[in-house]
């Protein structure tokens, strides 16, 4: 099976952990994902507060690119997307301009100043976790696991954006109460926890505008999975997971609390499930360690890279003469 | 008895507005106030306007108060009220609307939402792709640093995961990209003008 795939900018950066794992699993699974060239950013929840003509044409161009670059199956151009926020831009937006002939028309006028155009309806926008679900399924993916994760309390938090809005079309069981993730955990050998804040907001950029109604969301979650004594929360979303891990630390000083909690990428826990490499998949690069809890299912934390040699002290009472040590080679020889 | 006939606003124009603005904008016109989107809402906390609250002044044509309200700042784009609405009025993209208004016309209430917006949008017209770490350090160095300091452990955390990159990547073909935004911008004028019954 081959697929379009959208990584999405934080899959560069900040979240690369999910993309090496996304990878991984694909490969482990046998799909291809053909990553869009030079695809753009999808304007997160940014652009189209400011310019809705600019926000259209930002996702119509990825659109456009989608639809030259793609094979169909089926008369339309599947493309996956690991990351909720663009899969729901992307999708959103397709699904506006397919049913709204002045919003194509304005998007279509846009991309024409830089030679693109797009026909509505020619591209699926899907999230990564929802392709595998339906078109592989949890019988392909219980095959592969070699190391079950049956030792492991997984709370699986959904977010908002891969839920909903409900656009027609979209394979997610439900938005307020879907249980897909929790099957594929099922699959993998998890002990499930039915998280029921599952579908509650992380609170997006929030984290970067008002720290207070951040802190009040992230806190919610994290003592909801940490009285349901989850060992980790799997997300398919990296605001998710950067607000939960990196501002863990934040709602602990403001709310007095002690939450130790790993978020980790469900691709990472795939990923451990079919006995891969763990430095394979990112893991190690979240900020609330998760060494502890995969301590349970037999994952040592990836090793270090090593430490620079030190040069030996001399030793007291040495007599001899000192005298000029080798010096270790570092970095790559210069040719010229 | 009961009465035949109710008062109507005289001023639907800021509505008509909002409405042409929205995709799927004109079922604003058939909001219950049920008050389902207050009720949903994470962040109603925050707002000095619930989400009924705002739509019974699009409403009642109250275009300066609507602007000025913190509401569709706050708004954490979760879409539990558009998923509930008894009404199917699409909330989240009529909150998008607002937000358009309400910085082009510089009334916003909450500056500072608007100004990450602006960041974000500009780092990525310049490259095509988002840069984490500009945006991270041009927006926190220019709004209240001090009182984000004691966020530094944990940027430092990211920088030695290796999660904060200190090169942008940049897409290749920018030229047409930025030729597409540009004309982007000058249909949006030209659609702005449109809605606000101008140039007819």
């Amino acid at each position: 099976m081959a697929y379009g795939y959208y990584p999405g900018c934080s899959l560069e950066h900040s979240a690369a952990a999910y993309d090496d794992s996304t990878r991984a699993v694909a490969k482990a699974l046998g799909v291809e994902l053909v990553e869009l060239d030079d695809w753009n950013c999808c304007g997160a929840t940014e652009y189209i507060a400011l310019s809705r003509t600019g926000a259209y044409a930002l996702i119509g161009r990825n659109l456009a690119l989608a639809e030259s670059q793609l094979p169909r199956t089926n008369g339309k151009a599947v493309l996956a997307a690991p990351c909720s926020a663009c899969f729901l831009n992307l999708s959103k937006a397709e699904h506006y301009v397919a049913t709204h002939a002045d919003l194509a028309s304005e998007m279509n006028e846009a991309l024409a100043a830089g030679g693109l155009h797009y026909t509505p309806g020619s591209v699926e926008v899907r999230h990564l976790v929802e392709v595998l679900v339906t078109d592989l399924g949890y019988d392909a993916i219980r095959a592969k696991v070699q190391r079950p994760l049956s030792a492991l309390r997984v709370a699986p938090y959904y977010g908002c954006l891969l839920t909903r809005p409900k656009i027609p079309g979209h394979g997610v069981d439900d938005a307020e109460y879907p249980s897909f993730l929790d099957e594929l955990l099922h699959a993998l050998g998890a002990d499930v926890v039915d998280f029921p804040l599952k579908t509650h907001c992380c609170g997006g950029h929030m984290s970067q505008i008002s720290a207070d109604t951040a802190n009040m969301l992230l806190h919610r979650l994290l003592k909801n999975a940490t009285d349901y004594r989850a060992d980790i929360i799997a997300t398919a979303c990296p605001m998710c997971q950067l607000n939960l891990d990196a501002y863990q630390a934040q709602v602990n000083r403001a709310y007095e609390t002690s939450f130790d909690l790993p978020i980790l990428y469900f691709t990472q826990l795939m990923g451990l499930a079919f006995g891969l490499d763990a430095a394979g998949l990112g893991l190690g690069k979240e900020l609330v360690s998760a060494e502890k809890a995969l301590a349970k299912i037999g994952v040592a934390r990836p090793a270090p890279p090593p430490a620079p040699a030190k040069p030996a002290h001399r030793k007291k009472g040495d007599k001899a003469l000192p005298m000029p040590r080798k010096k270790a080679h570092r970095g790559r020889a210069r040719t010229s | 008895m009961y009465p035949t006939s109710y008062p109507t606003v005289t001023d639907e124009t800021f509505l008509a507005e909002v409405m042409a603005q929205t995709p799927g904008g004109e079922k604003l016109r058939t909001c219950l106030q049920c008050g389902t989107c207050g009720g949903s809402c994470p962040s109603a906390p925050e707002m000095d306007h619930s989400p009924r609250t705002l739509f019974a002044l699009i409403a009642a044509g109250e275009r300066e108060v609507v602007l000025k309200s913190s509401a569709p700042w706050y708004c954490v784009s979760c879409y539990y009220c558009m998923v509930r609405c008894p009404q199917d009025i699409p909330v989240t993209d009529v909150m998008y609307t607002l937000r358009r208004m309400s910085a082009r016309g510089g009334a916003h209430a909450d500056a500072d939402v608007a100004d990450f917006s602006r960041t974000f949008i500009d780092l990525v017209e310049r490259r095509g792709r988002s840069f984490e770490l500009g945006l991270a350090a041009r927006y926190h160095l220019t709004h209240s640093p001090l009182e984000k300091i004691s966020q530094g452990p944990m940027a430092l955390g990211m920088v030695l995961k290796d999660r904060l990159s200190f090169r942008p990547k940049r897409i290749r073909n920018l030229a047409a990209f930025k030729a597409i935004l540009s004309k982007a911008k000058a249909i949006e004028v030209r659609l702005i003008a449109a809605s606000r019954g101008e140039g007819h």
